[in-house]
C-alpha cells in the first residue's frame, strides 16, 4: 500500500497546473462572462486533458480515474469555466470531445451548465429554461421534472473540482493572513484567524483522502461520501476564506466570491448533500 | 496512489488473523473496569502473548527488541486486532507508545537493555508524569523541581492526569532542573527521568472523571530520590526528548478506534431500524454523513501511514490534522447515538452512554483542539507565531 502520488502523478499535477496557469485567468474570463473560450478548450484538448482516460488505441492518453481526479482537482483550483466533466466523459463517444474541438454538456440533476455554448447535450434539455446564474462564470439552465442522474464518474470528478477549490481558498486565506496587517501585526498571528485557516486545511486534507480513495476503489457509496465531504470543504473553505479577507472578501474584485459561487453550483451537481447522505445511510 | 496491499503485507495479515482466531478464545475473562490490579494482570498477560507470538513492539526498531515492522504492517496489526475483538493496549499504552519509543530513541545501551525488554514482555507497566495542575496545554511551564544531591536527583512537586498510576512500576517524569530566567526559556530547563513508582515519597491519589471512572490519578512527589543514571537524554534537554514521544502518540494511537467507530455506526443504524427512528430523515442523513466521515478518517489514516512509510517511520504533521477531525467526529458519533437511543441515552447502563461521556476527553487529551490548530497553522501553514 502506498496511497501517496507516484512521480508520474506528481508530474501530471504540475503539468496540468502549468497549462491552466499559462492559458487561463478568471479575471480575463470575467470580461466575457457566458462565453466559452474555444481556444482554451482546444488547448486543453491538445494537452490531452479530455483524452486522459481514453485508451491509447483510441487516441487517448490511457491513464485512469485517479489521474483524471488529479487533473480535475487542478481545474477546480484554477476555476476553469465550461462543462469540463461532461466533455471529458464524452471523449471517445462524441466526435471532437477528446480533442477539445467539441464542447459537450450534460443534463445533471435538474441543471444544465453551458447549454447555449455547447455543441452536444447529453440528456433531454428540450424544455430547459435559463436561470440568472449566481456564478458569473457558469451559465445555467434548468429542466423540469426529476432530471437526469449523473454517473458515478461525473460525481467523483465534480468532487475533485471541489477539492481543488478547497485547497486553493485555503492557500488564498493563508497568503492574505500573512500579508494583511492590523493592530500592528499580520492578522494570521491572531488565533481567531489562525484557527479558521487550520480548519480549512483539515477539511481539505480529509476531503482529499476521501476523493483519492474513491478514485481507487470506484465504490459508489465511497464516491457519494467523497462528494459530500468535498462539497463541504469547498463551500465552507470559500466562506472562511471570504471571512479572512474581511471587507476585501465582499468585493467583486477579489477572486474569493468566484470560488464560493462555483462551489455552490457544484454542490448541486452530481449528487446533492441530501442524495449523498441517503445513499450512505442506505449502505449502513 | 495504490490502496492494495503487497503479497508480503497480505501474508502478514493472514498469519495474524490466524493467530488471533487461535489465541483469543483462550483468554481469561475480562476484569471489572474498576478492578485496577485485575486489569493490569489482564493487559500484561495479553502483552506476554503478543511477545511469545512475535508481535510485541512491532513498530519498534529491531535493535530495541522490536520487529522493525513497516508502518503499513503496524496499521494491519491495529486494524486486525480491533476487528477480531482483541484486548486493547490498556496498561501497556505508555510503555509501548510513549516511554518505550523515547528510551529506544534517546536512551543509552544500558537503559535500553534494562527498560525495554520488560515493556515488550508485559513485565513492567509505565505511566506518564507530564501534566501538572498548573501546566496543561502550556506543558513547558511545569514546576515539579529536581535538584542534584550526589548521584541522585531529589524531586518535589505534583503531576496530574496520570493513567494507570496505581498499578505502574515506572513513571516517565518531566522535571525542572534549571529555573526559568531571562537567559533560560522554560523549555530549556526540563529533564526526562525514569522514576520507580515504589520510591519513598510517591503518593498516588485517584482522580475521578465526569464519567465516574478513576482511570487517572494525581501523583504527589515529596523529595523522591531518583538516581542520575535514570535520566534519559542530557540534563535540561528533556523537552526535545519528550517531543519524540508526543509525535508517536499522535502517529498510531487511534487506528483501532476508527475501526471501532465504523462498527458502532453500523450498530447505530441497526438499532435505529429496529426501534423505528430510522424513519426520521434528519437522523438518517446524520448517520449517512457520519459514515462518510469515518470512511474518510480511515482513508486519512492510510494516507498518513503511507507518508510515514516514505519518511522512514517518522509520524508527520498529518497526525494533528487527523486528531482534530477524529476527536470531533467521535463526539458527533456518540451524540448521534444518543439521538438513536432517545431517553435510553440517559441510562448509564448503556455502553454508548459511557462512551459518549468518555468521548468528551478526546478534544482535550494529548493536546487540545485549540493547541492542535495552532500546530497546524504554524507548522504546516506557516502562519506567524502569536496569540
Amino acid at each position: 500500500m502506498d496511497f501517496h502520488l507516484t512521480d508520474d502523478q506528481e508530474a501530471l499535477r504540475k503539468g496540468t497546473r502549468a497549462i491552466l496557469a499559462g492559458r487561463f485567468s478568471p479575471r480575463e474570463a470575467m470580461d466575457a462572462p457566458g462565453r466559452l473560450d474555444r481556444d482554451l478548450w482546444r488547448a486543453l484538448g491538445d494537452a490531452g486533458f479530455f483524452a486522459l482516460a481514453l485508451d491509447e488505441a483510441a487516441g487517448g492518453v490511457g491513464l485512469g480515474l485517479p489521474e483524471a481526479v488529479l487533473a480535475f482537482e487542478e481545474a477546480g483550483r484554477a476555476l476553469l469555466p465550461g462543462p469540463a466533466v461532461a466533455t471529458f466523459l464524452a471523449a471517445g463517444r462524441v466526435p471532437g470531445a477528446a480533442e477539445g474541438t467539441a464542447v459537450v454538456t450534460a443534463v445533471d440533476g435538474v441543471l444544465v451548465p453551458w447549454l447555449a455554448e455547447a455543441d452536444t447535450v447529453r440528456g433531454d434539455a428540450a424544455e430547459a429554461v435559463p436561470l440568472r446564474s449566481v456564478d458569473p462564470l457558469t451559465p445555467l439552465h434548468r429542466v423540469p421534472g426529476a432530471g437526469r442522474r449523473a454517473s458515478a464518474e461525473a460525481v467523483l470528478l465534480t468532487a475533485a473540482e471541489q477539492l481543488g477549490s478547497a485547497g486553493r481558498t485555503c492557500e488564498m486565506a493563508v497568503k492574505y493572513a500573512r500579508e494583511r496587517e492590523q493592530f500592528g501585526r499580520p492578522i494570521g498571528a491572531f488565533q481567531a484567524v489562525k484557527h479558521l485557516c487550520a480548519q480549512m486545511l483539515v477539511r481539505t486534507e480529509t476531503a482529499r483522502a476521501a476523493v483519492y480513495a474513491a478514485a481507487l476503489t470506484r465504490d459508489e457509496t465511497e464516491t457519494a461520501g467523497a462528494k459530500l465531504l468535498a462539497d463541504d470543504a469547498a463551500t465552507r473553505n470559500a466562506g472562511d476564506c471570504l471571512q479572512v479577507h474581511g471587507g476585501m472578501g465582499f468585493t467583486w474584485e477579489a477572486e474569493v466570491h468566484l470560488h464560493l459561487k462555483r462551489a455552490w453550483v457544484r454542490a448541486e451537481l452530481g449528487r446533492t448533500a441530501a442524495e449523498a447522505e441517503e445513499t450512505l445511510a442506505e449502505a449502513l | 496512489m495504490d490502496l492494495t496491499y503487497t503479497a508480503e503485507e497480505e501474508e502478514f495479515r493472514a498469519h495474524l488473523t490466524e493467530w488471533l482466531a487461535r489465541t483469543l478464545p483462550g483468554l481469561p475473562p475480562r476484569p471489572d473496569p474498576l478492578d485496577w490490579p485485575g486489569r493490569r494482570v489482564y493487559d500484561t498477560g495479553w502483552q506476554r502473548r503478543l511477545y511469545d507470538a512475535g508481535y510485541a513492539g512491532l513498530h519498534w526498531p529491531v535493535d530495541a527488541g522490536g520487529r522493525g515492522a513497516t508502518p503499513t504492517q503496524h496499521l494491519i496489526f491495529l486494524e486486525e486486532t480491533e476487528k477480531a475483538g482483541a484486548p486493547y493496549v490498556g496498561a501497556n499504552f505508555v510503555g509501548l507508545l510513549h516511554a518505550g519509543p523515547t528510551i529506544a530513541s534517546e536512551g543509552t545501551p544500558e537503559q535500553r537493555a534494562r527498560w525495554l525488554p520488560p515493556v515488550l514482555k508485559g513485565e513492567a507497566v509505565w505511566c506518564q508524569g507530564f501534566s501538572e495542575p498548573g501546566a496543561g496545554s502550556d506543558l513547558a511551564s511545569l514546576r515539579t523541581r529536581a535538584w542534584r544531591d550526589g548521584d541522585d536527583y531529589v524531586v518535589s512537586g505534583s503531576k496530574v492526569w496520570t493513567s494507570h498510576a496505581e498499578v505502574a512500576d515506572w513513571c516517565e517524569l518531566l522535571v525542572r532542573t534549571r529555573p526559568v530566567s531571562e537567559a533560560v526559556p522554560k523549555h530549556r530547563g526540563i529533564t526526562w527521568l525514569a522514576m520507580p513508582m515504589d520510591a519513598p515519597g510517591v503518593t498516588v491519589r485517584p482522580l475521578r472523571t465526569l464519567a465516574g471512572s478513576t482511570e487517572f490519578a494525581e501523583v504527589f512527589l515529596d523529595e523522591v530520590r531518583v538516581p542520575v543514571s535514570h535520566r534519559v537524554g542530557a540534563e535540561n534537554d528533556g523537552w526535545r526528548v519528550t517531543m519524540v514521544t508526543l509525535s508517536h502518540e499522535r502517529g498510531a494511537a487511534f487506528v483501532g478506534e476508527v475501526v471501532a467507530c465504523r462498527r458502532v455506526l453500523g450498530d447505530l443504524a441497526r438499532e435505529a431500524r429496529a426501534n423505528g427512528r430510522w424513519g426520521d430523515a434528519v437522523l438518517r442523513r446524520r448517520l449517512g454523513r457520519l459514515s462518510a466521515e469515518f470512511t474518510a478518517l480511515w482513508r486519512l489514516t492510510q494516507w498518513n501511514v503511507s507518508e510515514a512509510q516514505r519518511s522512514g517511520g517518522v509520524p508527520g504533521a498529518g497526525g494533528s490534522v487527523f486528531k482534530l477531525r477524529y476527536s470531533h467526529a467521535r463526539q458527533e458519533l456518540y451524540d448521534a447515538a444518543a439521538e438513536v437511543l432517545g431517553a435510553g441515552a440517559l441510562d448509564l447502563g448503556h455502553e454508548w452512554t459511557m462512551d459518549r461521556l468518555s468521548s468528551l476527553s478526546y478534544t482535550i487529551a494529548a493536546g487540545t483542539s485549540q493547541i492542535q490548530r495552532n500546530i497546524v497553522a504554524e507548522r504546516i501553514l506557516g502562519l506567524p507565531k502569536g496569540r
